[in-house]
This record gives C-alpha cells, sequence and structure tokens, in this order.
C-alpha cells in the first residue's frame, strides 16, 4: 500500500513536468497552428541555461534555495525570449505554408539547436550539485520521498492556475483564448496578430524551459532530451485535446501515472503501455479528452495536385539506362561505390513507400522510419533468435513492418492533419523506445550484430544485384500500383471524401491498405540495409530517420511518380555524401531545411507550377 | 404511372439538432421517372432532409425506403452501391484526374475493380466512360483535368459520374447554384431527358424558382422542418400557405 503510494507521488511529480511542456505545446499550437517540434528543444535548453545560471548564481551568493528558484525563472525567460526569437526570425514567414513544411521547419530548429547545446556545453551530461536541502527527504508513509519531488507536485497545479488565471483575466489571455477558438475572426477585429503571436511563442517557449529547469536537480542535462520528451508532449497534446490547456494537465496526470505504475508492473515496456492508453483515448473521444473538431479542418495537401501521366518514353529510357549503369557497376566501380550504391537503392524504397502515402494517399507520415527499423529488426531478431537464414530473414523483415503496419495504420487513417502526423511520430517514437529500452531482445543501444547474408550473397556484386531485384522491383510494383485503380481510388479519397464515399468508395480503407503497403514496402528496404550492413541500430527507427524520407519526398516532388527516386539520389547521393565531411552536419543540414522551406514555403512542386504558369500561363 | 410502386418513400422523418427540429415529421414518395423538386426558403430544412435520404446525417425517426428496402444506418457509399446518385450543392470532383478518369473510377467502384493493383486504370472503361459523356455534353474536355474546367462543367461531369452506376434514383442538391441562367435551362433540360429516357427518379432542391417550375413534375414546399405543400406547379404557386411563406419572409426568389 504504502509503496503502491510513493509511486503514486513519485507520477504526481513527473506530471508537473510534462505538463509545462505539453501545456507549452498546445497554446502555441491553438493560437498558431503550428506543431513545433522545436519545444522539446527549448525544454532541452531551458535544462542546459539553468545548469549555468544556477551555478554562477550559487556561486556569487552562495547554495541558496532562493538563488535556486530565481535560477530556474531566469532559464525559463532565457527560453522565452530565444522561442519568441524564432518565431520573429522563422516561424512569423511560413504561416501560411502547408503543415508539413512548419512541422520541417521546427525540425530543422532542433538540429541547429543540438549542434549550438553541442558546441557551448559540449557532449558530456551535465549533472546540478545537489546541496544537502536539494537531497532532503521527508517521511510518507513510512516511505523515504524526496523533498523536492514534494515540491513539484505542487508546481503543476500552482502553473494550471496562473495559466487559467492569465486566460480569463488579461486582455492577452482573453486574445489567445478567442485565437484558439477562431484566429481569423480575431485578426478580422483589428488585433495585432505579430504581437500575438510572438507573445504566445514566449509563452509557450517559457513553459518549456521551465519544465527543463525543473527537471535539472533529478535529471542530469543532456543532449537527447530534446526528443526524448517530444513523443512524450506530443502524446500528452493529442490525449488532452489540442489546444486545451485543462487537457493537458488532465492528460499530463494521467501519462506520467501510467508510467509510474508501468514501471513497476512492466519495466520493459512502459511506452507501449503509454500508447496503449493514447490508442483507448483517441477510440472513445477522436479529438482528446477536452479536445474540439478543428474549426478550421485543412486538406492534407495545401493545393491542387496535378494530373498524373503516364511517363513519357524519354523517362523510361532514361530510367533503363541508370538501372543497366547500376547492374554494371560492378564492372567500373570499387567496393566503396558498390556501398554507396547499394545504400542508395535502399532508400530510393524508402522513399518510394513514403511517397506511396504522401502523394497519392495524402496522409503525411512522420513516422516512417519505424517500418524501415521493423523491416531491418525483423531479419535482424530472425538471426539472432532463430538463426534463419538471409532469404528467410528477408520475409520476416516486411513481415513485421507489414504487421505493424495494420495495428498502427488502423489509428492513423482514421484521423487527419496535425493529429495523424503527431500520431505517426509517437508510434515511431514507441517502436524505438523497444528497440532501445527492451535490451535483452534487441540489445539495446548497441544493437544486433552479425547480420549477414547468405554465402552466395557475400560478394558485393551479388548483394548489388539482390538489393536492385528486391528495392527496385519493389518500387516499380508501387508505381504500377498508383497507375491501377486502387492507385485512383487512393487519390480520389484524397482529392474529395465526399465525393468518393458517394461513388462507393471506403476512404479509411483504401488509407489502410495503402499504409500497410508503404510498412511492407519500408520493410523490405529496412531488410535489406540491414544485411547490407551486417548489423542494425535503434538509429534506423529514430526520427531524423523519417525525416530523411520526408526530405527524399519533397526534394523529389510529392506529386510526380518518379519524384522519390529523383529525390532520394539527389538527397543520399549528394548531400548526405557531401555533408558527412562537415564537422557540424547537423546544424547545416538543419539551416538547410530552413532555408529549402523559407525558400519554397508552397513546397518545391507548387514552386514549379508558379513558375511555369507565370511563364506560359496557366493550363487553359 | 401511379399505379407504379415508388422507387423511394420516406415516412415520418425527423432529426434534431440540439433542441431545434430541423426537419420535422416529413414524408414523400417518387416515382421512377418522375423530377421532384423540394423547395423552400432558408432554413427550412431542406438541405437537412436531403443529407437523411442520402445518408450523411442519420434520422432520429422516420424510415427511408429503396424500392421497399430500409435505407436506415447505412453510410453513403452502401446507399450509393444500392442505386443512388448524388450531385452536391458546391461540386465534388477528383481535382487531379482528367473529366474522363472521374468517370473511370465510378465506373471502376461500380463494377469492384477498385482493389487491382497491376493493370494500369487508364485503359478501364473507356468505351462506357466516354459514352456518359457524350450523355452529358462533356466528351470534347475528356481529357481535361477537372481541376481547370468551369463550374457549369463540372456540374455536367458530376452527373455523368452520379450515372455511372446506372442509378434508380439521383440526388441533386442545388443542382444550377453558381451557374449562369442559360446553363441552368440547358442542365435542367438534359437532367430531365436523362430521367425519362433512362426511367430514373430524381430528387432535386432548389432556389431558382425558374427551374422549379420549369422542370419538375411534382414540388414540395418546406418551411420550418415541415411540408406545407405539394402538387404541381400550378398548385403550388396557387397556394395560399406557400405564398404566405414566400411573401411574407420577402425572398421571392427569381422575382417571378
Amino acid at each position: 500500500m504504502d509503496f503502491l503510494l510513493v509511486q503514486f507521488l513519485t507520477g504526481l511529480a513527473n506530471a508537473s513536468a510534462l505538463f509545462l511542456i505539453a501545456s507549452g505545446l498546445t497554446v502555441i499550437f491553438g493560437v498558431t497552428r503550428v506543431v513545433n517540434f522545436a519545444h522539446g528543444s527549448f525544454y532541452m535548453l531551458g535544462a542546459y541555461l539553468a545548469w549555468t545560471i544556477v551555478r554562477a548564481l550559487w556561486e556569487w551568493g552562495g547554495r541558496e534555495p532562493w538563488l535556486f528558484v530565481s535560477g530556474l525563472l531566469l532559464a525559463a525567460l532565457a527560453v522565452g525570449a530565444i522561442g519568441a526569437l524564432v518565431e520573429m526570425i522563422l516561424l512569423r514567414r511560413i504561416y501560411r505554408a502547408p503543415e508539413l513544411f512548419q512541422l520541417l521547419a521546427t525540425f530543422g530548429v532542433v538540429l541547429i539547436v543540438q549542434d549550438v547545446t553541442l558546441a557551448l556545453w559540449g557532449p558530456e551530461d551535465l549533472p546540478l550539485p545537489r546541496p544537502r536541502w536539494l537531497r532532503a527527504f521527508v517521511e510518507v508513509a513510512g516511505e523515504r520521498f524526496p523533498l523536492y519531488d514534494l515540491i513539484l507536485i505542487f508546481v503543476g497545479p500552482v502553473v494550471l492556475g496562473l495559466l487559467w488565471l492569465l486566460f480569463q483575466r488579461t486582455r492577452f489571455g482573453i486574445l489567445v483564448r478567442a485565437a484558439t477558438q477562431d484566429r481569423e475572426m480575431v485578426a478580422a477585429l483589428g488585433v495585432d496578430q505579430r504581437a500575438l503571436f510572438t507573445g504566445v511563442f514566449f509563452l509557450g517557449s517559457a513553459l518549456a524551459g521551465l519544465g527543463g529547469a525543473i527537471v535539472l536537480p533529478s535529471q542530469n542535462a543532456n543532449l537527447q532530451m530534446d526528443l526524448a520528451i517530444i513523443a512524450e508532449a506530443f502524446v500528452v497534446v493529442v490525449v488532452g485535446g489540442m489546444g486545451s490547456v485543462p487537457g493537458a494537465f488532465l492528460a499530463s496526470l494521467l501519462i506520467a501515472e501510467v508510467q509510474a505504475f508501468g514501471i513497476v508492473l512492466v519495466p520493459k515496456a512502459t511506452l507501449v503501455l503509454v500508447f496503449l492508453v493514447m490508442a483507448a483515448v483517441l477510440m472513445v473521444r477522436p479529438y482528446g479528452l477536452l479536445g474540439r473538431p478543428q474549426a478550421h479542418a485543412r486538406a492534407p495537401t495545401g493545393s491542387v495536385a496535378p494530373v498524373i501521366r503516364a511517363a513519357p518514353g524519354v523517362l523510361k529510357i532514361a530510367g533503363a539506362i541508370a538501372l543497366a549503369l547500376a547492374a554494371a557497376a560492378p564492372l567500373y566501380a570499387g567496393p566503396y561505390a558498390l556501398t554507396v550504391l547499394i545504400e542508395l537503392v535502399v532508400f530510393i524504397l524508402f522513399a518510394a513507400s513514403l511517397h506511396l502515402l504522401m502523394g497519392p494517399g495524402g496522409v503525411v507520415s512522420f513516422g516512417h522510419a519505424a517500418y524501415f527499423g521493423l523491416g531491418a529488426y525483423g531479419a535482424a531478431l530472425g538471426v539472432r533468435f532463430l538463426a534463419v537464414p538471409m532469404e528467410a530473414g528477408l520475409v520476416l523483415a516486411p513481415l513485421l513492418a507489414g504487421l505493424f503496419g495494420v495495428v498502427f495504420g488502423w489509428f492513423v487513417v482514421r484521423l487527419s492533419g496535425v493529429y495523424l502526423a503527431m500520431l505517426t511520430l509517437a508510434f515511431a517514437q514507441i517502436v524505438w523506445a523497444a528497440a532501445f529500452q527492451w535490451v535483452e531482445l534487441t540489445g539495446g543501444d548497441n544493437g544486433i550484430l552479425g547480420v549477414w547474408p547468405s554465402p552466395w550473397a557475400r560478394d558485393k556484386a551479388l548483394f548489388l544485384w539482390l538489393a536492385l531485384v528486391l528495392c527496385l522491383g519493389a518500387t516499380l510494383l508501387l508505381r504500377r500500383a498508383i497507375y491501377a485503380p486502387f492507385g485512383y481510388a487512393l487519390r480520389a479519397a484524397r482529392d474529395s471524401e465526399l465525393r468518393a464515399e458517394a461513388i462507393g468508395l471506403d476512404a479509411a480503407r483504401l488509407r489502410l491498405v495503402a499504409f500497410v503497403l508503404a510498412a511492407v514496402a519500408a520493410g523490405i528496404a529496412g531488410g535489406v540495409y540491414a544485411y547490407a550492413k551486417g548489423s542494425v541500430f535503434p538509429t534506423y527507427i529514430s526520427i531524423p530517420k523519417s525525416v530523411d524520407a520526408l526530405l527524399m519526398v519533397l526534394l523529389g516532388g510529392v506529386q510526380t511518380v518518379s519524384g522519390p527516386i529523383v529525390g532520394a539520389v539527389a538527397f543520399h547521393g549528394l548531400f548526405l555524401t557531401l555533408l558527412q565531411w562537415v564537422e557540424w552536419w547537423r546544424a547545416a543540414l538543419g539551416l538547410a531545411i530552413v532555408a529549402l522551406v523559407l525558400a519554397f514555403p508552397e513546397g518545391i512542386a507548387g514552386f514549379v507550377q508558379r513558375r511555369w504558369e507565370a511563364r506560359f500561363g496557366a493550363a487553359s | 404511372m401511379s399505379s407504379i410502386a415508388p422507387v423511394l418513400e420516406a415516412r415520418g422523418l425527423v432529426k434534431r439538432f440540439g433542441g431545434v427540429v430541423a426537419v420535422d415529421q416529413v414524408s414523400l414518395s417518387l416515382r421512377a421517372g418522375e423530377m421532384l423538386a423540394l423547395i423552400g426558403p432558408n432554413g427550412a430544412g431542406k438541405s437537412t432532409c436531403f443529407n437523411l435520404l442520402n445518408g450523411q446525417l442519420r434520422a432520429d425517426a422516420g424510415e427511408i425506403l429503396l424500392e421497399g428496402r430500409s435505407l436506415a444506418g447505412l453510410p453513403p457509399r452502401a446507399i450509393w452501391r444500392l442505386g443512388v446518385g448524388r450531385t452536391f450543392q458546391i461540386t465534388a470532383t477528383f481535382a487531379s484526374m482528367t473529366v474522363r478518369e472521374n468517370v473511370q473510377v465510378a465506373l471502376l467502384s461500380h463494377h469492384r475493380r477498385i482493389w487491382r493493383f497491376w493493370r494500369a486504370a487508364r485503359h478501364a472503361f473507356v468505351a462506357e466512360a466516354e459514352a456518359l459523356l457524350d450523355q452529358v455534353g462533356m466528351r470534347e474536355q475528356a481529357d481535361r483535368p477537372c481541376g481547370v474546367l468551369a463550374y457549369g462543367d463540372l456540374k455536367r461531369v458530376e452527373l455523368a459520374i452520379a450515372l455511372a452506376n446506372a442509378p434508380k434514383l439521383l440526388l441533386m442538391d442545388e443542382p444550377t447554384a453558381g451557374m449562369a441562367p442559360a446553363e441552368r435551362i440547358a442542365l435542367m433540360e438534359l437532367t430531365r431527358r436523362l430521367v425519362r429516357e433512362r426511367g430514373i427518379a430524381c430528387l432535386f432542391t432548389e432556389h431558382d424558382m425558374d427551374v422549379v417550375f420549369g422542370h419538375a413534375d411534382r414540388i414540395l414546399v418546406m418551411n420550418r422542418g415541415r411540408l406545407i405543400a405539394e402538387g404541381d406547379a400550378a398548385a403550388v404557386r396557387a397556394d395560399p400557405a406557400v405564398r404566405e411563406v414566400y411573401l411574407g419572409s420577402g425572398t421571392t426568389s427569381g422575382g417571378h
């Protein structure tokens, strides 16, 4: 009993930090409709800044509690200022861009902040020295409970109360609530949107910074904090209902308690438990506990997609020549070039699989790496536990990916827009966490080694041909599906769900099948990749891997069938190979993403279309 | 004609939104080859009534029978399979496809060929699609993307799509909204001809009284959720209740 009480209190303490982050995210989303990926970065910055500021204050005035509290608040304010600055420099320019581009831009910020933090504070984890009063315990029902955690329990409700006062009693708060309901109306009433949005970003970022600062005494400041927290924050915001602060509070309590007791009951699967809770909530309430359907539901794709025509003969010939050159590569290229070529072929399929979802399906998945990774782990687990040969491993790979595609896809296709993107991301993080956490099964961070091809395929040339057959074969099958009745029906459901249903098409089922096909294809890519590398690691499932796939599809153009192939070649072949030689490659990639979004806010395809129409006039 | 069993029959339909009774005890029936217009001032409950019939909304009470078969609780796509074609007040077509492809998708769905992953859809049911486009006068534009069509042409494409499953019943929500007067008459003439030729039952809502009086065989008038009058053009014109509703609210649409 006593143990349960302590566990319950621990959950409450964790809920406070979670609420601070999630409330900031939800307020920002409510007003600006931007899903701020960089919110986890603000949380991380909060921890690092608090580490520096608190230590400086302590050096100046002794290790006093009031200086500690002041340090935390100063850190929060500093993060708020950084958030406002990011809003003014970057986000202000892209409020009208498609959601996908906003997410990408804020992900660019994540990468930049990671490298900046690394440059300023170094790669080591930074613990805060803890004076006696920070290490104190209190007696709760006969058990020792940290005093600091006990105080944290009250932080969440106090902040909720302060936010309530802010939203009910101040002009700023009333405007925020009004804008959350209908921001066009607020603009029409002559409210300065710029100041309001910047203010909201300041508030939201400061809350995230405070969240990072208050966990500093119990966790060290480290470089993994940003992406670790963002998935959890997304889950809380989705469960609570996007834009709802009380919803975020309830959801953070729920999720934190599920985690607190989950650690006791199923220590290896806390994140799976969290996922199940989220799934249960979304089944009963698709807009979260206290959320409402979005007033301004936008179509998943920003503009009207162009007509897809059959590939012209020139393109087919070019494709055949490229294929012949690739197949003949062992005759003229060295082993390193062959390795690069194999990877390239894998990523073409990875990009093509995501393209099926994003283009014809209109489903923007932010966690497509999950299925790539599941494919890789499917093969690797087969090798590790069943000692299966490569041939069987390459069957297990798409099987595992497809299985999860069915389960996750069932939920995903019922949502749209931001909820959908967040859900795909959350699912991917769950798979990643399982690969990372479940050491007995997956080897955790050390991965699974010794995933070697069968003897006949050990020769690089033969493996290249195998990869060409499997990956390009699957890519061509996906292409055929796009041109086949299924692809047309899928596009029909994307163009007009109303009309699609009115001619007997089941839009959700079409999307689900597309989701599973994409998962299976990504699984094949992952399986081939595992054997090419000889090992698998949790990084195969990480968020940056998902973003790689998105970038490949976007670079090539979402609405052209050959886009993902071109995009994969451009992104992987040029971009990454060049960036390998840059020391601060994360920041460079982040800046490139931000520049891309700023230069083409309507997407590359939209940009080309606009230029085309400017020169030759709109098509009739 | 009157001896034929009705294609569509609705009895005692009720739909409430909170405290508002949007549709209150509405009954109607419709025979093959008949054009039935549903009219009434704004907020009379026409669109709600329409959405109950096409499955978009679920009725709180009452029943809807298509050739004697209950449609209660069926989603729009299942109702379509039973032979109900629809056009929308604001046209809904597939903008990323050509006119022909729009009709082809409807034909593929009708023939249950959607779950095919190999053969290119471009070659499927070309002749049938073009025959349908011929009937609505859109064959010359078959290769144009729907995204660039004029509004009146989109309405014709919608009609061709709605005809793709050889419907028994055609539901048209304000078929001529947003069209120029000459286009309106042309579209309704076309609809009327198709309805007669194919023995389709057609129910439409409409604001334009010229369209209503010129093309409906029978007219239902709604106000505040209830049916207040029913009959042919002359009877409805002369009905005092109808006069009161329209003159009283000052919306004599069309001004004639």
